[in-house]
């Protein structure tokens, strides 16, 4: 296959699912009409609410289901008919299930999935070596899996993904109950990941800070339909996502509700602690601080940015 | 890869790996495997007990005495042992099915069916196969047999036969469960009923129960049939006694419906127009 044929690619992809509704059968549709173009070395995050088709649309990519209609290409093979080859060439993290062995230390996940990808000594090492260093994962790797913290244990999970370079990588829901820090690493980690080895990147994920830090490119789906391909900040705009300013006030103070191009929108404390909404694009941060300033003293601060939850909802009720 | 040797071992590479580390982590926890081995073994002793505590009131059993009903108690159970502890773990499928941990087998290049197989190795089942083996060896060494060339292929090819034609109910059982959400009960009456069937004589069974065990699911030629061709006895009602020498074409016809089973469910999983 040559560079620049899309790693990625969906032509009116579909699938329905039969469910049994009491006695009644019928069909929902999960994904549907699904044209999508992803470039190797792309990083592209894939959002939606939770049923909007995003894990069945992630197992048609990988052969796990039989798309109902359209065609779907993976690094230039059929998923379905060509699985095994496919397998060879993308990693995919599944946030919620492990494919490592639970009563094995990590390490052994490791050598075993060397064995099923066929590694070479040499760059077993090499890449077990890469992966244990950048993912921090030295300390626990003689810890059996079922005793490693969710943090840990997706670390690991990450890199028994990765084990065999994979051109594509599919994360779902990577970063889900992980704390601050936790996801910090993993985010910095797929970041150098992609810029070292050139790695395609799709993420599926509820938290905007994935998406913000790692995505290029934003794909929303809605009821298994896109309905946005294109930035993040161009997804804000169009919905009027808003970004807002927390401030934590010296003394109690009235609701703030005439500060220039903001919007009040809560007051805890007896007016000790509020929060203004502002639109990025007609002010700043900074500019809605220095007013607020002026008419009493800020304690602390902190800038809440637009949540995925918070855009597709946005999006979800501009289109119903 | 031009030498065979290694080619070999290149393809079984995935698969020694995990059966390599199961039994690295069976052994890692001594005092669970021992008490699995223990009770294990006191299941099968139990179950050799039945059919004593059954001659303490008869003589025969459907025709055949208690020195060879050993024979045919040790033949089945251990075939049907030596299957579970490579096979047996095909039940976890509904578990995998459920956690959709069975995702997980499509990430990887090897098969699935394979990949479900050498998921697991139990070998705490060895001590099951050891009472049947005793069993065996006891009926073997206590009836008067005519030990020729023959005699000897055919306990041989029977005892493979067995092996094989449990493990295949073992995949049947697996490929139903595709379709049977919480179906195993189900399917267990089979593969469980199976083996108690196949310990029995099969000239005690009624009509309905030699179709069924018999031939669609063909426990009787794990180790009656055998047992009766070994001997020299008669058969019975439908069943003479050259069928003993058909265990190989027992195995392979349930191999292709364990198969067959195994493809639709996977179809059916898939949503492939299965």
């Amino acid at each position: 296959m040559s560079a620049d044929t899309p790693i990625i690619e969906t032509r009116r992809l579909g699938r329905d699912f039969k469910v049994r509704d009491g006695v009644r059968r019928r069909t929902l549709t999960a994904v549907d009409d699904l044209d999508i173009s992803v470039a190797a070395g792309e990083a592209v995050g894939y959002i939606g609410a939770n049923g909007a088709g995003k894990s069945t649309t992630i197992k048609m990519l990988c052969g796990i289901l039989v798309p109902t209609r359209g065609s779907v290409t993976t690094c230039g093979l059929r998923p379905v008919a060509d699985r095994r080859e496919l397998a060879r060439q993308v990693g995919v993290v599944f946030g919620q299930r492990t494919q490592l062995w639970w009563d094995l230390p990590v390490r052994e996940s490791f050598t075993i999935l060397s064995a099923i990808h066929g590694l070479g000594a040499a760059e077993e090492a090499a890449r077990t070596g890469e992966l244990v260093e950048r993912l921090e994962l030295a300390e626990f790797l003689a810890t059996p899996v079922r005793q490693l913290s969710l943090g840990q244990r997706m670390r690991a999970e990450v890199a028994a993904a990765l084990l065999h370079s994979p051109r594509l990588v599919i994360l779902d829901e990577p970063t889900i109950g992980l704390d601050v820090l936790s996801k910090q690493r993993l985010r910095e980690f797929l970041v150098a990941e992609r810029t070292t080895h050139g790695t395609t990147l799709l993420l599926t994920t509820h938290d905007m800070g994935d998406v913000e830090r790692l995505c290029d490119r934003v794909l929303l789906v809605d009821r298994g339909r896109l309905v946005w391909d294109g930035t993040l900040a161009g997804l804000s705009r169009t919905v009027g996502a808003q970004r807002v300013l927390v401030v934590d006030l010296a003394e109690s103070t009235p609701d703030l509700v005439d500060v220039a191009s903001t919007q009040h929108i809560g007051s805890e404390g007896g007016g000790l602690r509020q929060r203004l909404a502002f639109d990025p694009d007609t002010t700043t941060a900074a500019k809605v601080l220095a007013a607020v300033s002026e008419r009493v003293e800020v304690l602390d601060l902190a800038v809440e940015e637009p949540d995925v939850e918070d855009v597709v909802r946005r999006v979800y009720a501009a289109r119903r | 890869m031009a030498d065979p040797t290694s080619s070999v071992a290149v393809l079984t590479r995935p698969y020694r790996a995990v059966l390599a580390s199961r039994i690295r982590s069976q052994r890692s926890y001594r005092a669970n495997f021992t008490v699995d081995l223990v009770s294990s073994l006191l299941v099968g002793i139990v179950e050799l007990a039945e059919v004593g505590v059954l001659f303490l009131n008869v003589d025969r059993l459907g025709g055949l005495e208690l020195t060879q009903i050993l024979i045919v108690f040790g033949l089945a159970d251990l075939a049907f042992s030596v299957a579970d502890l490579a096979f047996g773990h095909c039940d976890n499928l509904p578990t995998y099915l459920r956690a959709g941990t069975l995702d997980v087998f499509y990430l990887r290049p090897q098969p699935l069916l394979l990949q479900l197989i050498t998921s697991d190795i139990s070998l705490r089942r060895l001590a099951r196969a050891m009472v049947g083996l005793a069993s065996l060896v006891t009926g073997l060494v206590l009836v008067d047999i005519d030990w020729s060339f023959a005699a000897v292929a055919l306990l041989l090819v029977s005892a493979l036969s067995g092996i094989a034609t449990f493990a295949a109910m073992f995949v049947w059982a697996a490929g139903a469960q595709f379709f049977l959400i919480d179906g195993a009960e189900a399917t267990n009456a089979f593969v469980y009923g199976g083996r108690y069937a196949a310990s029995q004589p099969a000239s005690v069974w009624n009509r309905p129960l030699k179709v069924v065990f018999g031939f669609f699911f063909p426990m009787a030629f794990t180790a009656y049939l055998p047992t009766v061709t070994l001997l020299g006895l008669p058969g019975t009602d439908l069943m003479p006694s050259w069928l003993g020498w058909c265990a190989p074409l027992a195995a392979a016809f349930t191999w292709a419906m364990a198969l067959l089973a195994w493809r639709i469910g996977v179809r059916h999983y898939r949503g492939g127009g299965g």
